[in-house]
């Protein structure tokens, strides 16, 4: 269900680290809570991002909902696609919906962030109940 | 998901909502349907097909004796003497200032009997308003538990519901309602709605409601029936331009500032709002509801501040307030309705939604946005 090359957050996010890099994303869990996505507003590209803030915002037909940033770092390309497909985040919130490339500015923090086995515990956890 | 909590309200269909996996929601004290499938979905099946809507929320309030009529009339805005039996009738239940306490839906049963399907979370509060008007020979009568409620909408609700009665629904004409068996089960079949499309609102005792649901979705597989959540119906009712409560309409709102004069007959004789209404007609109002869509990106949503386009900067206070807003999956717009002053209260008036802290172009346009053809 939840790639084990991500590494996630309890906010929903997720970042795959690929040649210095990390694409981040939003989860599947994250999607189907949000129901059908029909907005996606990203930062730009050079934005700096700081892990925990607030980088941009996804719109379902319902609400909106704030993406934070999983890592910190350098926005160095968007997911152009999501701007005329915003669905793509609900056909596939783990590939082609992926939101933003950044260069990592602080890479130790990847330790931080959930394997996908603790993800899946954590969102399992919230699915059945506080 | 979180668990609904002991306090929420619950409908007849609330296990079978669960069974068939539908995203809840609190809603108003209720633990209701969001949706099924997706808002979007249910959305074009209910414009292209037809969908099926648990309403059973909704209150149901029976005023009966031999003054019904005349206690109906004194608390509601629109013409109830007019009404003939087997018709419904829109109206507001106002305060004395001429707020809204809440819209209504009024039936004429019989001459000495009204049925009142009202807002699910005014239930309470208007039956203490009518029960408190009542200085006639009448009998106020809190219904609710007495009924469930299923709205079946779309192009092919008729014929999803012919199947399932002998009575013959093409004859009932919109805003009429006969006394039938539906699905073996004695209902008031009533040919209203809030979607903007064709359709039957029934009303029937609770205990046969899983079978009346289950049989309306098998009668509606063929031409494709969705159950619908209340995201859909909230997506549908904007597109039509229809007030909500809570939204477009309250306390602090007149009919004529929402828009709605046409369920407003101030010669009807005397009614609890009416002198505020005569004042405000005489006087102008100040503010009124207008339709908008976004031009620049971003969706105006609920609450979120309006600014007219041609002010100077955003220094001083904002113009109005986006009532209702959200994508219209119809229109491929993002579209909403917004309290204006009267001035600019007009189609083509530039105007900029507050999106986020970020203003965002958008221009009034005239509600509905969408009309079925017919």
């Amino acid at each position: 269900m939840y790639p084990e090359d991500l590494h996630y957050t309890k906010q929903h996010e997720w970042v795959r680290l690929s040649d210095g890099a990390g694409v981040v994303g939003i989860t599947d869990y994250a999607q189907k809570e949000l129901g059908d996505i029909v907005y996606v507003d990203l930062p730009r590209v050079g934005t700096a991002l700081v892990q925990g803030k607030v980088m941009g915002s996804v719109e379902s037909v319902k609400a909106v909902s704030d993406i934070y940033a999983p890592v910190s770092g350098e926005v160095i390309e968007i997911n152009d696609a999501l701007s005329t497909a915003p669905e793509k985040l609900n056909e596939s919130p783990h590939g082609d919906g992926w939101l933003v490339k950044i260069r990592l500015s602080a890479p130790d923090e990847i330790s931080g962030l959930l394997s996908a086995g603790d993800y899946q515990k954590y969102v399992a956890e919230e699915e059945t109940g506080h | 998901m979180t668990q609904p909590t002991p306090r929420l309200k619950a409908t007849a269909l609330h296990s079978v909502h669960r069974r068939m996996g539908a995203k809840m929601v609190d809603f108003g004290g209720w633990d209701m349907p969001l949706q099924y499938s997706g808002i979007l979905e249910e959305h074009r099946a209910v414009r292209a097909n037809v969908g099926i809507f648990d309403v059973s929320h909704m209150g149901e309030i029976e005023i009966h004796g031999p003054d019904a009529g005349a206690l109906t009339d004194y608390v509601t805005t629109n013409a109830v003497a007019k009404l003939e039996i087997g018709q419904a009738q829109y109206a507001g239940l106002l305060y004395e200032h001429g707020g809204f306490v809440d819209d209504i839906l009024v039936h004429k049963i019989a001459g000495d009997r009204y049925l009142l399907c009202v807002n699910a979370s005014n239930q309470e509060k208007d039956y203490r308003h009518i029960a408190g008007a009542n200085r006639f020979q009448a009998k106020v009568d809190f219904a609710s538990d007495r009924y469930s409620q299923l709205a079946i909408q779309g192009p092919r609700a008729l014929e999803t519901l012919q199947k399932l009665t002998t009575a013959g629904l093409a004859a009932v004409g919109y805003y009429h309602f006969i006394d039938g068996v539906i699905a073996g089960t004695r209902a008031l079949i009533a040919r209203t709605g809030y979607t903007g499309e064709d359709g039957f609102e029934i009303y029937f005792a609770p205990e046969q409601s899983e079978r009346v649901w289950n049989q309306i979705l098998d009668a509606g597989q063929e031409f494709g029936i969705k159950p619908c959540g209340l995201g859909a119906r909230n997506t549908l009712r904007l597109e039509a331009g229809m007030a909500l409560y809570g939204h477009e309409i309250h306390a602090a709102i007149t009919p004529f500032e929402a828009g709605l004069g046409w369920i407003v007959k101030l010669d009807k004789g005397d009614f609890i709002g009416r002198a505020a209404l005569v004042r405000q007609k005489e006087q102008g109002v100040t503010r009124r509801l207008i339709g908008f869509e976004m031009t620049g990106r971003g969706i105006g949503r609920d609450d979120y501040e309006v600014f007219l386009a041609a002010e100077p900067g955003r220094d001083g206070s904002p113009a109005g307030w986006v009532s209702s807003g959200g994508p219209s999956p119809t229109l491929n717009k993002n579209i909403g309705m917004c309290y204006l002053p009267t001035l600019h209260s007009k189609p083509g008036q530039r105007i900029q939604v507050i999106v986020r802290n970020q203003p965002v172009d958008a221009v009034t346009i005239s509600a509905p946005f969408y009309k079925r053809i017919k």
